[in-house]
């Protein structure tokens, strides 16, 4: 696989809502499947890809963890033939009428959400933001046929398909996090031809958007000696210009923070100078807001790296990153990997 | 593609795979306000075949004459409109984004987050947000202003997009169950609807299709069209809102809903512009009626159609209008029933087909 974007479109056109992963594991265990040793589920549904290293053994292991799960909805109630929902990780309800949506029920029924006029809104709803609660979904079919065919609890995903936009640059909802998902399976695709001493341990983690439930528990099974984690930053654009926003296209962002260990930070700044790779470090100065919060503290404690992709509108069904970005991720990642000698750990220390 | 000339006057037409491709093709296509041109070349393909005079006038307004047969032909103006509400690029700023200005009645609250295509090119683009994360709780209780909003083709869009161009939302035609779904359904229905009427016009009257411009901005190009045809009766076919949505208090009805699904078509009483003509209105009924076609009236109150404009040019033109009824008029997609727009089909084809010059000659008393 050498053109990523194909694969990428197909992973964000699949739902995968945090904890019904199902969809977008099984398109990643086919991509990852020629890539690494072994490929299996965690008992929460995390997917864990083994590409063994040639070092001698007991052999080290690096941890890559990128979420697979999505934003989204959820059915919460069906009058008259609309439905009603609440969310699945965080949306701003500004965004969202006249939003395409697919809700997941019997069948898989297109739709969109829809804000219903004021007459019809509480008083107090004003003429501003219409919330969640007020919000219905329409899928075109009469009250008979959705009450046979939803049912509370149902998800609703976005349908917004992906837009290839001037400058490599890609459009679409889920790109937080799938974008980082292809940035691991870049790097598992250059490792194939590179020597590297240590395991490595890829894993798409489940309900980081609600829970953080992969990242808590794979890295308790695999035991990695240190851990890369890999999610989606803020990039500059309309509305987010301040400094928590990293240019768009501008290169990796890498973490800096209590979530992260500074050696790791360091060796990645290293490298990434070595090999003229753009980067901007992306200052975290309480929690990542990544699957690094839960990796970092699992069992004795972990050393964790954040690796982020730039990206606007951040979980609106309109994402977007840099196509060059997802490989300058992917490949200072296979780089840093190729080059842990079995005693790299020796490094990571607190010896400033 | 060669066309199939079809003559089935008197044949009432009915809606299947060739009127879906009819519709998609026309609310897929972009034609806000002002830029009509892209649906103005589908209509001028469509009818060139059928009709026995075509005319583009001063504003950009498709004319389109069929005549009929015999004595004593009453001249019927049908009035679709080709234009939708959409965007107008203002300006490029320094960073490469693009402001817009919005072209008719659009609520700000459905911008942000979605994807539109900008100028003849159809282009991609977005209209993003500010991140969930970065806002705050009294911030999301405040409508994002258009004017913060910005239209972004990506890093290197560069000369490709001016200011002038025109955009809209990319939304794509299509059938949910018994619905319609697509961008512009008002008026593509109206715009698809005279054209199947063309292919099946009946011959007792002459017909006199206007397929009109500007409407979203204040019905102008009814008027100029009316005043060319000076016709005998006009009716206007457009879209109009169906609000029969659930009350957020389930224990209160909704009686405010203008149109409702599955209703048929919508008779104008009246309108915010338009006391309609109660000949014709009776007309209409009377056809529904004694044909078993569905029919409501539309709940009187604001809006207008271009019957606003027609009915007061010249020394004035009996008129009424018509609309097939759509949700979420003027949103990203508008959902519509399949059987609403054949029934309105059906409705106005019986209707124009009694259309007798006695229809005209009793005094109006309303």
């Amino acid at each position: 696989m050498n053109d990523f974007l194909p694969f990428l479109k197909k992973m964000i056109s699949a739902p995968g809502l945090s904890g019904f992963e199902g969809p977008v594991r099984k398109i990643i265990q086919e991509a990852w499947e020629p890539l690494t040793d072994e490929l299996s589920v965690s008992k929460i549904g995390s997917l864990h890809g083994l590409k063994k290293g040639q070092g001698p053994e007991p052999r080290k292991r690096v941890l890559i963890s990128t979420h697979m799960d999505a934003i989204g909805m959820m059915v919460t109630g069906i009058e008259e033939g609309l439905m009603r929902i609440t969310q699945i990780g965080g949306i701003d309800h500004r965004i969202l009428p006249g939003q395409s949506v697919i809700v997941h029920g019997r069948e898989e029924l297109p739709g969109q959400v829809v804000q219903p006029p004021a007459h019809l809104l509480p008083e107090s709803a004003g003429s501003g933001p219409v919330k969640m609660d007020y919000l219905l979904v329409d899928v075109g079919l009469r009250p008979a046929e959705v009450v046979e065919k939803v049912r509370v609890g149902d998800l609703v995903s976005y349908a917004q398909e992906p837009l290839e936009l001037t400058g490599e640059a890609l459009a679409g909802h889920t790109l937080d996090n799938r974008a980082s998902v292809a940035a691991a399976t870049i790097c598992l695709g250059e490792l194939q031809n590179r020597l590297h001493d240590w395991d490595v341990w890829a894993v798409a983690s489940v309900q980081e958007e609600e829970t953080l439930g992969g990242a808590q528990t794979s890295p308790f099974e695999i035991r990695p000696d240190i851990a890369i984690v890999v999610d989606v930053c803020f990039a500059k654009g309309p509305g987010a210009s301040d400094w928590r926003n990293l240019p768009f296209g501008g290169g990796v962002g890498l973490g800096w923070g209590p979530n992260i260990h500074p050696a790791l930070y360091k060796a990645f700044e290293e490298k990434a100078k070595a090999l003229e790779i753009p980067y901007n470090r992306d200052l975290m100065p309480k929690m990542s807001g990544t699957d690094a919060m839960a990796v970092q503290v699992v069992a004795e404690g972990i050393p964790t790296a954040v690796l982020g992709i730039p990206l606007r509108y951040m979980h609106t069904p309109v994402e977007m990153v840099s196509m060059k970005d997802v490989r300058r991720v992917g490949r200072l990642m296979a780089e840093f990997i190729a080059d842990l000698k079995p005693d790299a750990m020796d490094k990571i220390n607190w010896e400033e | 593609m060669t066309k199939k000339l079809e003559i089935s006057a008197g044949q009432v037409p009915e809606i299947g795979p060739d009127q879906f491709a009819l519709l998609e093709k026309l609310t897929n296509a972009i034609a806000v306000s002002g830029d009509e041109h892209e649906v103005r070349q589908i209509v001028l393909e469509e009818v060139k075949l059928l009709a026995d005079d075509v005319q583009v006038d001063a504003l950009g307004n498709v004319l389109v004459t069929k005549f009929g047969r015999g004595e004593g032909r009453v001249r019927v103006m049908l009035a679709s409109h080709m234009d939708e509400i959409g965007l107008m690029i203002v300006q490029k700023n320094d960073d490469g984004q693009f402001e817009f200005e919005r072209v008719g009645g659009i609520d700000e609250r459905q911008l942000p987050g979605k994807a539109v295509l900008v100028g003849r090119e159809h282009l991609p683009g977005v209209i993003g947000a500010k991140p969930i994360h970065m806002t705050t709780t009294s911030e999301r209780e405040q409508k994002i202003e258009v004017s913060s909003l910005r239209i972004d083709l990506g890093p290197e869009i560069g000369d490709q997009v001016k200011p002038g161009d025109w955009a809209t939302f990319a939304t794509r035609f299509g059938i949910l169950g018994p619905s319609i779904r697509a961008k512009a359904l008002d008026d593509r229905l109206g715009v698809a609807t005279l054209i199947e009427l063309l292919k099946h016009a009946p011959e007792n009257i002459d017909l006199l299709l206007a397929f009109t411009v500007q409407e979203e901005v204040g019905l102008r190009g009814a008027r100029v069209a009316a005043y060319r045809f000076d016709p005998d009766m006009a009716i206007a076919v457009d879209s109009t809102p169906a609000n029969d949505l659930p009350n957020w208090d389930s224990e209160v009805e909704n009686a405010r809903y203008n149109t409702k699904l599955d209703g048929g078509p919508a008779i104008y009483v009246m309108d915010g512009a338009t006391i309609g003509d109660q000949r014709l209105v009776n007309l209409l009924t009377g056809v529904g009626d004694a044909n078993a076609i569905p029919y409501q009236i539309r709940q009187p109150g604001s809006g207008g159609t271009d019957a606003g404009m027609i009915h007061q040019v010249r020394a004035g033109v009996p008129s009424v209008s018509v609309s097939v009824p759509s949700r979420y008029i003027h949103f990203a997609a508008g959902i519509a029933r399949i059987d609403d727009w054949a029934n309105t089909l059906k409705l106005l084809h019986t209707a124009l087909s009694q259309v007798t010059p006695e229809l005209l000659a009793v005094e109006r008393r309303a």
